[in-house]
């Protein structure tokens, strides 16, 4: 279809923007972008600032509290495994949550999913890429049960995962059946928190991917610069590469590093689950970032009657997006269920979906539709595992953990309200 | 209700007695309508008269019930947005929208980005997007890539007429452009309105306004209640005609025939 339709203008390959059209350029000095990164957040856009703060506040609190074990390799290993799960629940989330809708039951979809490959394992005997299909196809069919109830039918998608959420506990406890609880003796699903690469390829790949997003950064300022486009400056570039650099490299030394509490054992190397995470980022960062889908995701939750009049089909994005969540949710259910080598009947309740709707919204994640990036489920997802494992190492009692857990979710929560109110406030 | 004297040209889009109800209520009755290239059309007529549904119809918003759309003399169907995007038909509505989170740029290929391959092709939309605004001497926006959330209303409306401009829409409706904005931007918008008809554009053109509608107008259509009065050029009517037929169907010897008028109240 778009193929018939010629825009007016002829392009320029390689010339500038035609004159009489000086206004357009945002300020391309530095000034000009500090200036404009402080308007965006007296505008009420926060961006990553929240989840930022809270890692650097959260780690300086537990390590003063806690300074012998808190920011030990052995701990921040954990912590990362800890956060694994959270943060792949989160960057399915993050789609239901840009659309304005919310999905209750994805915490014990997770739960259903990893019963569903923990049974093929140990009843069938399945390989494991068998079981790892096995949860991704359920997930998707069961986004695809959900999609339709809210997209087609109409139900508040509230309503319906919240059903859902109770349903699918019973399926859970139907596929465990009587036994209580299902250990996973797969080495391959076990090993994606229980083994770990070797340390010369743990480095050799942390160097590949500060070599492809630097490329990446670079050739894309590069492109932006000779069409003349809008672009930041090159030291703003720059910047973000040497910090993406310096956070990598700082990770891989700490998970490089021998964690084993005693001198008889090597316990050293990054956590396959680690990869695993890194690679869904990208994935769906792109997709989200860089197609047709990823941006009709957004105008739908953004506005989704101008969406319906730009001719894209709201239905269909919605579908899809419950689709793609639900798998999300089967890959972090497991993760969960390699970090514990078993699935339960309680496996994905309790608090793994607070979690992760938690880690999104304190990432920069809105509740209210239309804003929101992969990159916020792992930053929040690291935010809640800190405040996790912090807790237990302080072995604060089970009441106050909840209470504070939940405190920091309507913390974040209040947050993107405030900020929303300021944004509109600063429209009119 | 046939137009008094022979047309120049034949007209690109044609409504023929086409029919609308929302479940019991009837909003459209057999209402026909042309709109000629190079020229302004004004549709004018009361709040509830039917021009926004009417348009809706036109947009494929809603579809119409019964009737015929006929698209440079063919009759064409048209169920959906796509389908009027398809034949070059560029609505700007009212409430404009626009996507908020949105920036200009993503705004005006909203529903028809540009690609390579998978990956949407920035570089080319965004020159594309500012060569449209240049065209239009458009010098208020800071940048192309200011999300439409921070744009005031003149600003919002400049974007989505370069959005119709941006397709090289043939027929370019558009929905009280003029509304919501203060003198310097009306002044603007008219100006944009004029230099789309003469650019070859058939502009439909829905305004409150009297003075919008003889200053930039080639012709005038009027609704009542539902019903095409009068579809004329406006070098035969004046403003006092014009409001006669808003507001009673019928001035003079054109309009609705006393009996349906009668009828309809």
């Amino acid at each position: 279809m778009a193929s018939n339709i010629v825009p007016t203008s002829d392009l320029e390959p390689g010339g500038a923007a035609p004159s009489g059209f000086e206004g357009d350029r945002s300020d391309g000095s530095l000034g000009g972008v500090v200036r404009g990164y402080v308007d965006r957040l007296r505008g009420g856009d926060l961006g990553a600032l929240p989840a930022v703060l809270g890692i650097v506040v959260l780690t300086l609190l537990f390590y003063a509290l806690r300074p012998e074990t808190f920011l030990t390799p052995l701990n921040i290993t954990n912590l990362i495994i800890q956060a694994a799960p959270i943060t792949l629940l989160a960057m399915g989330l993050v789609w239901i949550l840009l659309l304005g809708d919310i999905d209750l039951s994805a915490g014990v979809v997770s739960g259903v999913c990893a019963a569903v490959s923990a049974q093929l394992l140990a009843q069938q005997g399945a390989p494991w890429w068998v079981a790892v299909l096995a949860a991704l196809v359920t997930g998707a069919v069961i986004g695809l049960f959900t999609g339709t109830l809210v997209a087609l039918i109409g139900i508040p998608s509230f309503v319906v995962t919240l059903a859902l959420f109770l349903a699918f506990q019973g399926v859970t406890l139907r596929v465990i059946g009587q036994g209580g609880t299902v250990p996973i003796r797969d080495e391959t699903i076990r090993g994606l928190t229980n083994s770990y690469i070797p340390v010369g390829a743990g480095w050799a790949l942390a160097a590949a991917v500060i070599a492809a997003y630097a490329v990446l950064q670079l050739n894309r300022w590069r492109t932006q610069r000779s069409k003349g486009l809008d672009s930041q400056p090159l030291i703003v570039v720059v910047g973000r590469i040497v910090l993406i650099a310096v956070v990598v490299l700082v990770l891989t030394s700490i998970l490089n590093a021998d964690r084993a509490l005693s001198k008889a054992v090597d316990l050293k190397g990054i956590p396959y689950a680690i990869p695993v995470v890194v690679v869904l980022l990208l994935v769906l960062t792109f997709l989200l970032g860089r197609t047709t889908f990823g941006r009709h995701v957004y105008a739908v939750g953004g506005n989704s009657e101008a969406a319906r009049r730009a001719g894209i089909s709201v239905t269909r994005i919605r579908v899809l997006v419950f689709m793609l969540s639900s798998s999300m949710a089967a890959v972090s259910g497991l993760v969960a269920a390699a970090r514990l080598s078993s699935v339960t009947p309680g496996s994905g309740g309790g608090n793994t979906l607070l979690y992760a709707v938690g880690a999104a919204v304190i990432g920069g994640t809105s509740l209210f539709g239309g804003r929101g990036r992969i990159r916020d489920a792992v930053l929040g997802g690291l935010v809640i595992a800190i405040i996790d494992n912090g807790l237990g190492l302080l072995q604060v009692s089970a009441y106050l953990n909840y209470i504070i857990t939940g405190g920091v979710l309507l913390l974040a929560a209040s947050v993107d309200a405030l900020a929303r109110r300021r944004a509109a406030a600063g429209k009119s | 209700m046939t137009v008094p004297h022979a047309e120049a040209g034949s007209p690109i889009l044609e409504l023929r007695g086409v029919e609308k109800s929302f479940g019991a209520v009837q909003v459209l009755h057999g209402v026909d309508l042309k709109v000629y290239p190079g020229k302004v059309t004004a549709l004018v007529g009361d709040n509830g008269a039917g021009k926004s549904t009417l348009i809706k119809s036109i947009a494929g918003i809603h579809p119409i019930d019964g009737g015929q759309i006929l698209f440079n003399g063919e009759p064409v169907s048209i169920t959906g947005p796509r389908d009027s995007a398809a034949l070059g038909l560029e609505v700007v509505y009212q409430d404009l929208a626009l996507a908020d989170n949105l920036d200009v740029v993503q705004n005006m290929f909203l529903g028809r980005e540009r690609k390579h391959g998978i990956v949407l092709d920035e570089a080319s939309m965004e020159q594309a997007a500012r060569d449209t605004l240049a065209k239009l001497s458009v010098r208020t926006l800071k940048s192309v890539r200011q999300l439409v959330s921070s744009l005031s209303g003149g600003q919002r409306q400049t974007v989505a007429i370069a959005k119709a401009v941006l397709w090289d829409s043939k027929v370019v409706i558009l929905d009280e452009p003029t509304a919501a904005l203060g003198v310097a931007q009306t002044r603007q918008v008219l100006d944009l309105v004029r230099r789309l008809a003469d650019t070859g554009h058939a502009v439909l053109f829905i305004t409150h306004n009297m003075v919008d509608v003889f200053e930039v107008s080639d012709r005038v259509a009027a609704l009542y209640l539902g019903r095409m009065a009068a579809d004329v050029d406006i070098s035969t009517v004046d403003r006092a005609q014009v409001i006669e037929l808003i507001t009673a169907g019928r001035s003079g010897d054109i309009g609705l025939a006393p009996a349906t008028v009668s009828e309809v109240v």
